[in-house]
């Protein structure tokens, strides 16, 4: 198959003295969404940050193994993590929008990247609530503040901040937990078309969503790699038989 | 009754008479200096000096003593904030927090925050005055005295000095209370720290550094022992023209009326004057920065929505 953006192997993470990731391999393939699943505390999020390096900002971690993107290692010592975040954005399991008008929240990013003409900026910023389906709703109110959506429209406008800076990959954890189904089904919608732009990561809990958004699912158990494989088989003939416990909803 | 119910009568009579005790000893000391100050206060004595006759209730003056409190707030605030600030970045943002390093700092600031004032003006006297004086002098000037002496510059220095724990704690609780989802935001779009702190943190925490600033600019505008030595003067024929000359300062000339008057009975209302005018000034320096602080609020509240 094409070349992998992300090549993971042996794996190793710890939070001080725990560890956290255990002998991990997972690939992830462009203009693709790959599902992490697993039950909670399994260590999804925790390899979801090592991708763009978020775990650096928390003291007293360590890691070790391979993580290439394209092929270059990401923790060598010549990459620059900011130009790495770059390349892959985030979205937070919990929506995070600043403090800040709509249309700032997402400019800000775009100004780091050095756009600041006024045309530019706005019609960037269009584009993106466009393909975050959120455009409709607040073009009239993109200088009111972010705090003032709605659940949804917040994690919808973190989507757009996300995109906007036109990153090769999109790392999503939980994208959808606190939202409604309708906002659920919004943004499972975006996924897939953001797929043709994106590389997609999703981390998720709802088994439903990853067979419906994703391509690949890797399902880990207690900081271990259990199974990963195109989301059909997972979902319907897994390999494994924690998988197909957790998977069907029989599981521990 | 029960025995039960005579102690907490009692208990409750006795944290009312405490409370009460206190609130009518602030009110008595206030009253006394309002009534006494009021008699005082005129147009004459608020932009009068004191070359006429210092100690002579219908001649003296305390514009220059105004104008050197404020001269010297506004220079220690221009300096403490900065600062105290700066350190409290470092400490919440940068510095690893369990690290000896940060706790060795920290115990710094906390001790700093119980040292006496009056060895801060010993400091400031050795330190500001002598050695950063003195060494500025023989740097730049050939050795000719320029900066080694007290001056309000370094009378302003030790304030900031003195206040700075104040600002750093003040500024590392607002900083801890931005939440840590905005930091990860801004960080995840591929900005700097330094740009984060700057564009995100920082803003968010700016009516918390204003608080540090106004306990910093309260504690400040009472002080005088730290600018005994450093720069408040006695008596100035002229208000100061630069950052290097001595200054009159309302808090030192109480002390100066109270401890150096040749007939207490005819400056008594110049002192309660006095104290009234430092009283209101540090009321209306506080008021400036709430004031500002709210309006900082009310823009904030509006981001936030
Ligand atoms: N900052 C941290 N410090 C110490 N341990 C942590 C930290 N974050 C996570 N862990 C631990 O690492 C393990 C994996 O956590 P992680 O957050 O990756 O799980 P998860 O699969 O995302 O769970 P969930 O589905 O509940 O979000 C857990 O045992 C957790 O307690
Ligand atoms: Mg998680």
């Amino acid at each position: 198959m094409d070349n992998p953006v992300f090549h993971i192997e042996k794996l190793n993470f710890w939070y001080g003295a725990k560890q956290a990731l255990f002998d991990v391999d997972v690939t992830i393939r462009p203009n693709q969404s790959t599902a992490f699943i697993g039950p909670s505390g399994c260590g999804k999020t925790t390899l979801l940050r090592c991708l763009n390096r978020m775990n650096d900002l928390i003291e007293r971690t360590r890691v070790e193994g391979k993580i290439a993107l394209h092929g270059q290692g990401l923790y060598a010592p010549e990459v620059d993590v900011i130009e790495l975040r770059k390349r892959v954005g985030m979205v937070f399991q919990k929506s995070n929008p600043f403090p800040k008008s709509i249309f700032d929240n997402i400019a800000y990013g775009l100004r780091i990247q050095g756009v600041n003409s006024k045309n530019d900026l706005a019609d960037r910023i269009e584009a993106s609530l466009r393909k975050a389906a959120l455009w409709d709703e607040v073009k009239d109110r993109l200088n009111d503040s972010a705090m003032a959506l709605s659940g949804g429209q917040q994690q919808r406008l973190c989507i757009a901040r996300a995109i906007a800076v036109e990153p090769e990959v999109l790392l999503m954890d939980e994208p959808c937990s606190a939202l409604d189904p309708v906002a659920t089904a919004k943004i499972e919608e975006l996924i897939q078309d953001l797929k043709k732009e994106f590389t997609i990561v999703i981390v998720t809990h709802n088994m439903q969503q990853a067979a419906r958004v994703s391509d690949h699912t890797a399902f880990f158990y207690l900081g271990k790699l259990v199974e990963f494989d195109v989301t059909t088989k997972i979902f319907t003939n897994p390999a494994n038989k924690q998988t197909e416990d957790y998977v069907t909803g029989r599981f521990g | 009754m029960k025995i039960r119910d005579w102690r907490s009568v009692a208990f409750t009579g006795a944290t009312g008479l405490a409370t009460f005790c206190i609130v009518a000893m602030v009110v008595v000391i206030l009253g006394n200096i309002v009534w006494d100050g009021a008699a005082q206060m005129s147009l004459r004595f608020i932009f009068g000096g004191t070359s006429e006759g210092m100690f002579d209730a219908q001649k003296a003056g305390v514009f220059p003593m105004i104008f050197g409190t404020v001269a010297l707030v506004v220079l220690m605030t221009i300096g403490v904030v900065p600062v105290g600030v700066i350190t409290a970045v470092y400490l919440t943002e940068y510095a690893r927090h369990e690290s000896l390093i940060t706790r060795v700092i920290r115990g710094a600031i906390n001790n700093l925050a119980g040292v006496p004032s009056i060895v801060f003006g010993l400091f400031g006297l050795g330190f500001f005055v002598q050695f950063v004086g003195g060494g500025i002098d023989k740097v730049f000037f050939g050795g000719q005295l320029h900066y080694a002496k007290p001056a309000l510059i370094w009378a302003a220095a030790t304030m900031a000095v003195l206040t700075l724990p104040v600002v750093i704690v003040a500024t590392e609780e607002a900083l801890r209370a931005v939440p840590h989802g905005f930091r990860e935001g801004s960080l995840a779009l591929g900005a700097t720290k330094l740009e984060t702190i700057w564009k995100v943190v920082l803003p968010q925490a700016l009516p918390g550094i204003l608080t540090g600033a106004i306990l910093a600019v309260g504690r400040g505008a009472g002080e005088v022992a730290p600018i005994m030595f450093t720069g408040a003067a006695y008596y100035l024929a002229h208000l100061p023209k630069g950052p290097t000359d001595q200054f009159m300062h309302l808090g030192y000339h109480v002390f100066v009326l109270s401890t150096q008057s040749p007939d207490i009975e005819r400056t008594k209302p110049i002192l309660y004057g006095t104290v009234l005018v430092l009283l209101l000034l540090t009321f209306l320096l506080n008021l400036t920065a709430v004031l500002v602080r709210a309006g900082i609020r009310a823009k904030l509240r509006a981001a936030n929505g």
